[in-house]
């Protein structure tokens, strides 16, 4: 059991909330609802319980981007909860997380080592900051087609190439559940210098498992964007962006400001605040129970023969150096279907609605939510999609990470002049926007990469599979703005 | 002072019973499980506030979901029962003495606790040496079994709560899969009437016609039910249960029954319009 410096107990925003309902304010500010009166259906919908704490910010109930009282105190039993010097409450999704992260990091121009297989949020950053991406190629697992961690020796490789970058970015862990040596990573960055960003969206809950890989922060990184909401509990769209002692708190401020509302959502702060109370009073016990669910569950899957739900055997000392067992993550291409298709059926024909499929694997993502008989239906499901759809596997399409080649930096390649092609006739030219599968998200195709045959062929494979294609202008990805000329 | 029993059958209409005590309260892991004694209906079991069965009129329930598969194929050796904790429908199988065979797979020992305690009427058979219970998810169960039963019957408790795998997809595939070429499956298939049983009736009749060649639902009156009108589901990859009841054989056999018999059997399975429109929709 971690101890803490500061009660735990405590809700200091949640108290706030409670106290601003009985004192029964009259309103006059926004939201223009008025406390759900002026929005019958709304308050009918979501309840009047909720309309009547979705207010603005005002004294007694602090404001988000200049913190003095309860959402301080607030943030300060978050950092306490999740090991940080500072929290910083995020109400625009981890991408503003991540955003902020990386334009704290480096100005236009400065150098960022990152894998390639980051969420498109980090590279939408790095079209607003101008920085310039260094990519280590993650390791890739040929028979599942997924990207891995970096190792060690490649980041030496380009920090020993780049010593003038100013920051390292790791996904800890990526989507599949797969950590790199962030340890390593960490000592190595701070002896040249440079700071280490860890976008921790899937890993809330490695502060508070005892059989998890570590957390960023544990691990020295100095900033970690945390997606409150995937496995923490909290409200979709609310997220923690934590810092190390090494970073300037007030200057972290200053830079969210530059992307985030200035009306933050007290559903999704508040949502924030009681989730970290849970967290940390009861999250070893909720992710033990996670863990045994997930564990049962790959175990089950892997009696039905054919599918393979992987764990912990992948881990080989350096692109794998942890695995998070709370994920489902399944390879299904040995029955004969891309993961997309079983991700589909699932939904289509079983009612089950899983994280997401790629060509080869499908990700069912398990919480404190699950209970018992769910997660036989889950088993149960894809034992009958196995008997009922199994097929050849010949044809399928075997690799899904292809290592990009980088003519531009993302700014430069998103802000030139650019004209729209047919995406099948645009081999060799240099792709002006992002090409990505959602979920998950993570690109195909960044601004300034060259696009070739085999990234033409991946992008039709994934669409005929039922991939939703996105990120290109023309939303039906028939064409791609290419970097050159004027439509 | 007055004790009623109130279930809600819908929300705004409520089924009551004059209740002299309550015999047994307890919640389990699963569900709250509840015995009451009354003067009209004798003892009854409720999960969750819902109705079980009461001494009075469980033959009913009881004799529908077991005589009429058997009837239909007088060879079954082996049998899984999902559900069941009360032991009703064992107590009519253990009657045919060619069944070699019972599995019974019931989530929640708890009630087979309460109820070999406080209903000896329904769970006499439980100790039967040809019954195997297991306590585990039904789903669960029958996900590993191939070929293996000639009869599986569904004693389920409603889609709304720990008995909401037993009516997916998924559970009926892996049914399919679990009985031999000639297997029968039985269910109890909740209620035409009132608006969300007959959604749930819908829902299980089409998943079914899905994996079975013959796919009938047949029907029996249960006064402490919602609506009173209660249907079953026989679904077959071989038998059909009206055109290959052998009604001589079955009496043969000598079983005496309160609400089974070959007339009922083939006369239970023609249902009113209305209730063929929404099957059939």
């Amino acid at each position: 059991m971690r101890t803490y410096r500061l009660p735990q107990e405590e809700t200091p925003l949640l108290d706030a909330l409670g106290q601003y309902r009985r004192n029964r304010i009259v309103p006059f500010d926004v939201p223009g609802h008025k406390q759900g009166r002026g929005n019958a259906e709304l308050a009918h919908f979501l309840g009047r319980e909720c309309l009547a704490v979705d207010v603005n910010s005002m004294k007694p109930l602090d404001n988000l981007g200049h913190p003095t009282s309860v959402i301080k105190r607030a943030q300060q039993l978050a950092a306490d909860a999740f090991g940080a010097e500072h929290a910083f409450f995020i109400v625009n999704g981890t991408t503003a997380a991540v955003q902020a992260m990386i334009l704290y990091a480096c100005k236009s121009g400065e150098k960022i080592i990152m894998p390639r297989n980051v969420h498109t949020s980090a590279i939408n950053a790095l079209v607003l900051s101008g920085a310039t991406p260094v990519y280590v190629n993650p390791g890739v697992d040929r028979r599942l087609g997924i990207a891995l961690g970096m190792s060690v020796s490649d980041i030496r490789r380009a920090m020993d190439e780049h010593p003038d970058a100013k920051a390292v970015f790791v996904n800890n862990p990526t989507y599949y559940g797969i950590c790199s040596d962030l340890k390593a990573i960490v000592a190595l960055a701070h002896s040249r210098n440079m700071l280490v960003l860890a976008d921790e969206a899937h890993g809330t809950h490695f502060s508070f498992g005892g059989a998890l890989p570590d957390s960023a922060i544990s691990c020295g990184a100095d900033m970690a964007a945390v997606s409150m909401h995937k496995t923490g509990g909290s409200l979709t769209q609310s997220s923690l962006l934590l810092t190390s002692g090494s970073i300037n708190a007030g200057y972290v401020r200053q830079i969210l400001s530059l992307t985030q509302t200035t009306s933050a959502s007290y559903l999704l702060l508040s949502s924030l605040d009681i989730s970290r109370r849970n967290l940390a009073l009861h999250g070893s016990a909720i992710f033990e129970r996670v863990t045994d669910i997930a564990e049962y569950a790959r175990a089950e899957v892997n009696k039905i023969g054919g599918l393979y739900a992987y764990g912990r055997e992948l881990i080989n000392g350096a692109t794998v150096f942890d695995f998070d067992i709370t994920k489902l993550s399944v390879f299904t291409r040995d029955i004969g279907l891309a993961g997309i298709e079983v991700y589909d059926i699932l939904r289509d024909e079983y009612g089950i609605q899983t994280e997401f499929g790629d060509l080869g694997n499908l990700l069912a993502i398990i919480s404190v939510g699950d209970s018992d008989q769910n997660i036989e239906r889950l088993i149960s499901s894809l034992s009958e999609v196995k008997r009922r759809y199994m097929r050849d596997r010949a044809g399928m399409f075997d690799h899904d990470y292809i290592s990009p080649i980088v003519e531009l930096t993302p700014k430069k390649a998103f802000y030139s002049d650019k004209r729209s092609v047919p995406t099948k006739a645009s081999d060799g030219m240099i792709c002006g926007e992002f090409v990505m599968c959602y979920p998950p998200g993570i690109p195909i195709l960044a601004p300034g990469e060259r696009i070739t045959a085999e990234i033409i062929d991946y992008i039709r494979y994934a669409k005929d599979k039922g991939c939703l294609v996105t990120g290109t202008e023309d939303i039906t990805t028939q064409h791609i703005k290419v970097v050159g000329g004027n439509d | 002072m007055e004790l009623w029993f109130t279930e809600q059958h819908t929300p705004d209409v409520r089924f009551s019973i004059r209740v002299g005590r309550q015999l047994f309260s307890a919640k389990s892991k699963f569900q709250a499980i509840d015995i009451f004694e009354s003067d009209e209906f004798g003892r009854f079991l409720t999960l969750d506030g819902v109705m079980m069965l009461t001494e009075k009129d469980e033959f009913i329930y009881h004799d529908m979901i077991v005589h009429v598969p058997m009837a239909t194929n007088p060879d079954i050796k082996n049998v899984m029962v999902i559900g069941a904790g009360d032991g009703g429908t064992i107590r009519e199988l253990v009657r045919y003495p060619s069944i070699e065979r019972i599995d019974m797979i019931e989530i929640d020992e708890a009630v087979v606790t309460a109820c070999r305690e406080y209903l000896p009427q329904t769970t006499c058979s439980l100790d039967d040496k040809r019954v195997r219970i297991h306590y585990e998810d039904g789903l669960k169960f029958v996900r590993s079994r191939h070929s293996a039963y000639d009869l599986i019957i569904v004693d389920s408790t409603d889609p709304f709560g720990p008995g909401e795998g037993l009516f997916t997809k998924e559970f009926y595939g892996n049914c399919y899969k679990a009985l031999t070429g000639d297997g029968i499956l039985v269910n109890q298939h909740e209620s035409p009437y009132y608006e969300e049983d007959a959604r749930a009736m819908c829902q299980a009749h089409h998943r079914i016609r899905d994996f079975f060649d013959i796919c009938r639902v047949y029907q029996a009156h249960i006064p402490t039910y919602p609506s009173g009108h209660w249907l079953f589901g026989f679904a077959s990859k071989k038998y059909d249960p009206v055109r290959d009841l052998d009604a001589e054989r079955w009496r043969s056999l000598g079983l005496k029954t309160r609400y089974y018999n070959t007339d009922i059997h083939k006369g239970s399975f023609a249902l009113p319009t209305y209730v063929l429109e929404k099957l059939n929709a």
